[in-house]
């Protein structure tokens, strides 16, 4: 962490760059929060740890309409997101310095907490420099330690891999952390019966209390203007009336996104009800890959996405039936 | 062709492309084809219009059934409209199908200007797969029923 800040403190100073996007402490040991810093002085707040989720990409859509370049840290998973906005003209390549980052897995403190690990006071062995295996974790009602692999977050279970796929200058180690295939749950789901379908997903969904978090962070979800905030639209910025508001909301938001997705598990780890969103998303990248050809947003910059293409031999809407 | 259970009269909305599912629609009626009265047909200019969302808005609202007829791939009217409507079909059913509403309650049908006995037949079995399956109550709203 400590080579970043002093290379930003010196992009900082030869004006290469006119502000650092990164992540600063917040006011827990778990809870870091993107930040801007325009001088050197304010580096001293910056952290860069597994707590360090966010994805900072979307970000960069306001920051480049800002006077100057700006520095941005990225993850080898927020290089995709960050590749699918050139694609979509929502960044300039030309006003982002990009560093890319290296990554061990991101932590989620639910899963902390879920095992019982309650009153935290502070986390050791979330530093990107670390290689410990177990997170000592100081609670008021003594030390627990915790797994690293059983606190990471579920995308860090099927990481997509450590490579970054665009930056200017690499900074920091990444480590494996993939142990699971993405499909399995999605391939789990689709093997019940309708009835179980419906009561899995009535069950998820009925949690949603409708605070757009999800589409807030989603980098994918970039329109000025949404869907969802016109008042005509009967899933509007509002609680919902009924249980459909709820599955419409996320079948519309996951399909605006159908294509274009990179599976970054933004929405999922945002999500203050815990709903697992990814899994909408991964049902339609499974269902283009297996009926339009492997494809992952966000690979590159200039191929065409799914949706906005079409083949002479493609499927017909009734294969969804034969599939079984 | 007959249908039992006469006390459940399914809501079906059949979404037709202006220059071939609706003119083949217009032969059926003036060839004397039957099909059932439960179908609403809603005009669209081309099969490409149809947004993912109207298909749930009509499920939202008390559809049983909804049905989106286009021209045949490459007579589209507009060169390449069903082409796109075609992927994003596909890919709603089966977002459909995954949240667990039946999968025969929605459907693709390619029905050219000339085919009004296939229109017919398209809907009779439709319709007849949609009294099998029932009411269509996963996705209603229930303060939409009468």
């Amino acid at each position: 962490m400590q080579e970043l800040i002093n290379r930003a403190k010196e992009l900082l100073d030869n004006g290469t760059v006119a502000r650092v996007l990164g992540w600063k402490a917040g006011d827990l040991p778990y809870d870091p929060e993107p930040a801007y810093f325009e001088t050197a002085e304010s580096l001293k707040d910056f952290v860069y740890n597994g707590f360090c989720g966010a994805n900072l990409s979307k970000y960069m859509i306001e920051a480049s309409k800002l006077e100057g370049k700006t520095l941005v840290c990225l993850k080898p998973c927020d290089t995709y997101s960050f590749n699918q906005l050139i694609k979509e003209h929502r960044v300039d390549r030309e006003k982002a310095y990009i560093i890319g980052v290296g990554c061990k897995g991101k932590l989620d403190i639910e899963k902390i907490r879920n095992q019982g690990v309650k009153g935290i006071e502070s986390i050791e062995g979330a530093e990107i420099t670390d290689e410990a295996d177990m997170l000592k974790i100081q609670t008021i009602y003594g030390e627990r330690s915790v797994a690293y692999a059983d606190a990471m977050l579920e995308r860090c279970h099927v990481c997509k891999g450590k490579e970054h796929k665009i930056f200017d200058e690499q900074i920091g180690e990444s480590k494996e952390t993939k142990d699971g295939e993405r499909f399995d749950e999605v391939s789990r789901i689709e093997k019940l019966s309708p009835e179980e379908k419906f009561a899995f997903f009535q069950k998820e969904l009925s949690k949603c209390i409708r605070c757009n978090a999800c589409r807030n962070v989603c980098p994918a979800c970039s329109c000025r203007k949404c869907v969802f905030d016109s008042n005509k639209f009967d899933s509007s910025q509002k609680a919902n009336v009924d249980s459909f508001e709820e599955k419409m909301f996320h079948i519309i938001r996951a399909f605006h996104v159908a294509g274009r997705c990179t599976d970054c598990g933004e929405c999922s780890r945002v999500c203050p009800q815990g709903i697992p969103l990814h899994l909408f998303n991964r049902k339609f990248i499974k269902d283009i890959d297996e009926l339009y050809g492997e494809y992952q947003a966000g690979d590159d910059t200039d191929s065409k996405a799914p949706l906005t293409n079409y083949t002479f031999d493609d499927a017909e809407p009734s294969i969804v039936g034969k599939r079984g | 062709m007959s249908i039992e259970n006469k006390s459940f009269r399914p809501k079906i909305v059949a979404f037709c492309c202006n220059w071939c599912s609706y003119a083949g629609a217009d032969l059926a009626g003036s060839s004397r084809l039957s099909y059932p009265a439960d179908v609403k047909i809603i005009r669209v200019p081309c099969s490409c219009r149809v947004n993912p969302m109207f298909i749930l808005r009509a499920f939202e609202k008390g559809a049983d059934g909804v049905i989106m007829c286009g021209c045949h791939p490459g007579d589209c009217h507009y060169s390449t409209g069903n082409y796109y409507a075609r992927r994003r079909m596909t890919l709603l059913f089966s977002m459909l199908d995954y949240i667990g509403v039946e999968n025969g309650r929605t459907r693709v049908e390619w029905v050219s200007a000339a085919e009004g006995v296939k229109f017919s037949d398209t809907m009779n079995s439709f319709v007849e797969k949609i009294h099998s399956l029932g009411e269509n109550v996963r996705l209603g709203d229930l303060r939409c029923r009468n």
